[in-house]
C-alpha cells in the first residue's frame, strides 16, 4: 500500500466546526451509552425483553452500541471531510 | 503430549514477527522513526494496527474467559471497550495529532512547555503503561502452557525477550506492521471460529467433536437423619461434611476414594450432586477428585446447556443455527446452563477446593447481573457504574492509543484511521460474545483459568484452528506489549531524558535511550507477569482503564476545552488522578482478597475506582486552575488549533 509523506500541520480552519461536531455527538452517544448504563442498575429484568429474532433488548441494545459508534463516526467524517474540502476551495478563491 | 503442528504454527508466527523487525531496523535510526514510525503509515493501516494494540489478552482471551462463565456480563466489557473510541474520535484523535510529536506528554505540554507537566505526564505514561502490561504478560503465561507444554514464568519470560527485540530493532515501524498482521490474522480466524460454531450448532452433551467424551456428573438420592445425612447407594460411606456460606458438602468414600458432593434439598428430598475438587495437603502434595494430581489425572473440562428451548437429551440437538438463532437458543428462558463455581475451605491439615454446578436459566445467562450485582446494594451498583465510565473514558487516555496517532501523516488520517479502527473492534466485540457463549456451552471450561475458553473452544475444532487462535492469541500479546513497551520508552527517553532532564545531546542518542528503557521497562514486565499469575486479565485491564481515565483523560480534555486551564492545575490533576485511582485499588476489597485478607475488611468497598477519582481529577484541575495564574510563557505558547 502507498503511504502518503508527511506533512507538517498547519493551522486548519476547520478546526472551530469539528470541535462543536464531536461534542453534539460525544453527547448524543454519552446519553445513549448512559442509558445503557441506567436500564442496567434501575431495571435489569427490562434487559430480558425479546426484541428481535429471537434476541433480547440486552443484546440489541450492545450490538446497537456499537453499530451506532460506527454510523456516527462515519457521519463525523463525511462531514469533517466536506467542511475541510469547501474551506479549503473557499481559501483558494 | 505436545502436538507438532501447534509448535510448528507458533514458531512460524514468532519467526514473521521477527523477520518484520530486523526488515524494519535500518528505518529506525532516527527518533522520529523509532517513536513515530516517521510518520508515514497509512491510515488505513493504522486502523488495523490500532484495532492490534487494542484488542490485547484482555480483549480476546479475558472477555472470551469472562463471558464463558458469566454470560452477558463479560461483554460489558466489550462494549465499554468500544464505546471508549467514540471519546477518542470525537474529543481527542484531531488536536492531539495537531498538537504533538512523538508522545501524550508532547501533546499535553504544548500550549505551556513546563517542565513540571514534562515529569508527570512522564510518570503517568509509565504507570498507565505497566498497570496494562501485567495482565497482558498474564496471558502470555497462560498461553504458553497449553500450546508448547512450558510452565507459566516461561511464556512471561518469552514474550518478555521476543518483545524487547521488536522494539529493540525498529520501535513503532515494526511494532505497527506486527499490530497489522496481527489484528488482522485475530479477526479473520476469530470470524472461522464463530462461523465452525454456528455450524457445529448446540447440544446438551458437548463432546468436542467427538475427541472427548462427554462426562455427566453423577447425583446420589439422600437421606436426612437429624442433620447426618445417609445416601441411597450403600457403596458410599460418609466420612465428612463441611457448611460453607449456605452450602453443604459432604466427603463420601468408595473404594478407597475419598471425593466432595454438594448437598441439595428440593421437593423430591435431599439429593448429593458430583463436583470436582482439589486438594492440596500440608506436605505440599496434590489431589484432584481423590486421587493424586497427575497429567492423566486433571480436572474435567466443563460447560455445558442442561436444556436448549425446553428440550432435553437427544433431542435438543439443534444442528447448524444461524447467529442470531444461536444467540437466541441460549437465551431462552426455557434453557438451562450448567455453570460451574468454586468454593474454598479447610478440611483438617488439608486446603480444599470444589468447583460445583448450578443451573441457570437462559434469560438470566442473557443479560447482566450474573457477575456485576447490578441488582445488588446501591453500592455494587455504584460499583458497575463506576467500571462502565472508566472503559468509556479510558481508551482516549491509553498512552500506547495515543501515540499511534502520531505515526500517521495528517489530523485527517489520524480520523480515519480511528474509523477503521472502530469497525475492526466492534465486529470483533460482537464476535467475542459467540466465542465466550460458545465455550460456556461447548464443555471446553478450565475451572482453574477461564483466560483460556477461546482457545480451547477452538481446540473443539481440532488441532489447526486450536494452533492457529493459540498462536494468534500470543501475536496479540506479543504486539499489544511492544506498543506499552515503545510508549513507556518514549516517556522515559523523549519526555523525561530529552525534554526534562535535557540529557540527551542528539539524535542518535535518544534512540538508544530509548531502547535501553524498553529493555529495562520490559525487564520489570516479566516480574509482574510472573507474580500477578491467575488473575482474570480482563478485570486487571479494566483497572488500568481507571488509572488511565483517572490520571490522563481530566487533563486532555481541559486542556482542549477549557482557556482557564493552567500547567498547575494539569500537573496537580494527573497526581491526583494517578495516587487517587491507585490508593483506591489498593484499599480496594479485590486487592484484599489478592493479600490474602478478608475483602469485607477493605477499607474502600469499591473494587473499580473511576467514579471517585476521575471526578476528583477534574475538580482538581478546575480548583488549582482557578487558584493559579497561567504565566507569560503560557499566555504566549501556541493556541490549540494551530
Amino acid at each position: 500500500m502507498l503511504h502518503e509523506v508527511a506533512i507538517d500541520t498547519g493551522p486548519d480552519p476547520a478546526f472551530v466546526f469539528k470541535k462543536k461536531l464531536g461534542v453534539i455527538m460525544f453527547t448524543i452517544y454519552a446519553v445513549i451509552y448512559a442509558a445503557f448504563i441506567a436500564i442496567n442498575v434501575i431495571k435489569p429484568v427490562l434487559m430480558e425483553t425479546a426484541i428481535f429474532a429471537g434476541l433480547n433488548l440486552a443484546v440489541v441494545y450492545g450490538f446497537g452500541l456499537i453499530l451506532v459508534a460506527l454510523v456516527m463516526a462515519l457521519f463525523y467524517s463525511t462531514a469533517c471531510g466536506k467542511r475541510e474540502r469547501l474551506l479549503e476551495a473557499q481559501g483558494k478563491a | 503430549m505436545i502436538e507438532i503442528l501447534p509448535v510448528v504454527i507458533f514458531v512460524s508466527i514468532v519467526a514473521l514477527v521477527l523477520l518484520i523487525s530486523f526488515y524494519f531496523a535500518a528505518k529506525a535510526k532516527s527518533s522520529s522513526g523509532y517513536y513515530a514510525a516517521g510518520g508515514r503509515i497509512h491510515w488505513g493501516i493504522n486502523g488495523i494496527a490500532f484495532a492490534g494494540d487494542y484488542l490485547s489478552a484482555a480483549s480476546f482471551l479475558g472477555i472470551c474467559g469472562l463471558i464463558a462463565t458469566a454470560g452477558y456480563d463479560g461483554f460489558l466489557y466489550s462494549i465499554g471497550y468500544l464505546a471508549g473510541w467514540i471519546v477518542a474520535l470525537f474529543i481527542v484523535a484531531e488536536p492531539l495529532k495537531r498538537l504533538g510529536r512523538y508522545t501524550f506528554t508532547d501533546a499535553l505540554d504544548a500550549k505551556f512547555n513546563s517542565k513540571a507537566i514534562k515529569l508527570v505526564a512522564a510518570i503517568s505514561t509509565l504507570v498507565v503503561s505497566l498497570c496494562y502490561l501485567i495482565p497482558q504478560m498474564v496471558g502470555a503465561g497462560v498461553l504458553i502452557t497449553p500450546l508448547l507444554g512450558f510452565p507459566h514464568y516461561v511464556g512471561v519470560i518469552l514474550v518478555g525477550a521476543i518483545v524487547i527485540t521488536i522494539v529493540a530493532t525498529a520501535g513503532m515501524t515494526s511494532t505497527t506492521y506486527v499490530q497489522f498482521i496481527k489484528g488482522t490474522l485475530l479477526i479473520v480466524f476469530s470470524i472461522v471460529v464463530v462461523v465452525v460454531l454456528c455450524l457445529r450448532g448446540l447440544t446438551t452433551t458437548p463432546d468436542q467433536g467427538g475427541a472427548v467424551p462427554f462426562k455427566d456428573f453423577k447425583t446420589l438420592a439422600a437421606a436426612d437423619a437429624s442433620g447426618a445425612v445417609i445416601p441411597s447407594d450403600p457403596s458410599y460411606k460418609v466420612v465428612g461434611q463441611k457448611d460453607v456460606k449456605k452450602l453443604r458438602f459432604v466427603k463420601l468414600e468408595k473404594d478407597g476414594r475419598a471425593t466432595w458432593w454438594k448437598a441439595e434439598s428440593g421437593a423430591s428430598g435431599l439429593s448429593l450432586h458430583e463436583t470436582q475438587e482439589t486438594v492440596t495437603a500440608k506436605d505440599g502434595s496434590k489431589y484432584i477428585n481423590g486421587a493424586p494430581a497427575s497429567s492423566a489425572n486433571k480436572l474435567a473440562l466443563v460447560g455445558n446447556l442442561e436444556v436448549i428451548a425446553g428440550k432435553a437429551g437427544v433431542e435438543a440437538r439443534t444442528g447448524p443455527v444461524g447467529p442470531f438463532k444461536f444467540l437466541a437458543l441460549i437465551g431462552d428462558p426455557t434453557s438451562q446452563v450448567r455453570r460451574w463455581k468454586e468454593a474454598k475451605f479447610v478440611d483438617g491439615s488439608t486446603k480444599v477446593t470444589v468447583y460445583y454446578s448450578e443451573l441457570t436459566p437462559g434469560n438470566r445467562i442473557m443479560r447482566p447481573g450474573l457477575s456485576f450485582k447490578v441488582e445488588g446494594t446501591p453500592l455494587e451498583r455504584i460499583d458497575f457504574i463506576s467500571l462502565m465510565v472508566a472503559l468509556f473514558l479510558g481508551t482516549a487516555a491509553l498512552p500506547h492509543i495515543l501515540i499511534r496517532y502520531y505515526t500517521v501523516p495528517s489530523p485527517a488520517a489520524a480520523r480515519k484511521s480511528t474509523i477503521v479502527a472502530i469497525a475492526a473492534i466492534g465486529f470483533f466485540y460482537v464476535l467475542t460474545l459467540f466465542m465466550g457463549l460458545g465455550a460456556m456451552t461447548s464443555g471446553v471450561i478450565n475451572l482453574t483459568d477461564n483466560n483460556m475458553s477461546a482457545p480451547l473452544l477452538a481446540r473443539s475444532f481440532g488441532t489447526f484452528l486450536f494452533a492457529m487462535i493459540s498462536a494468534i492469541a500470543f501475536a496479540t500479546v506479543l504486539g499489544t506489549v511492544s506498543g506499552l513497551i515503545i510508549a513507556a520508552s518514549g516517556a522515559v527517553a523523549h519526555d523525561l531524558m530529552d525534554r526534562f532532564a535535557g540529557i540527551i545531546k542528539s539524535d542518535k542518542e535518544k534512540v538508544r535511550a530509548g531502547k535501553v528503557a524498553a529493555f529495562v521497562v520490559g525487564f520489570i514486565a516479566i516480574i509482574l507477569g510472573i507474580l500477578f499469575k491467575g488473575v482474570n486479565v480482563s478485570f486487571l485491564v479494566g483497572l488500568a482503564f481507571a488509572v488511565a481515565a483517572s490520571a490522563n483523560l481530566p487533563s486532555i480534555v481541559m486542556m482542549l476545552f477549557w482557556k482557564r486551564t493552567t500547567s498547575k492545575g494539569i500537573t496537580a490533576s494527573i497526581i491526583v488522578g494517578i495516587v487517587s485511582s491507585i490508593g483506591l485499588i489498593l484499599l480496594s476489597p479485590t486487592m484484599f482478597e489478592l493479600y490474602g485478607l478478608d475483602p469485607a475488611l477493605a477499607p474502600v468497598p469499591l473494587k473499580n475506582p473511576g467514579i471517585i477519582s476521575i471526578p476528583l481529577s477534574f475538580l482538581t484541575i478546575i480548583a488549582v486552575s482557578l487558584l493559579t495564574k497561567r504565566d507569560m510563557a503560557e499566555e504566549h505558547a501556541r493556541p490549540v488549533q494551530s
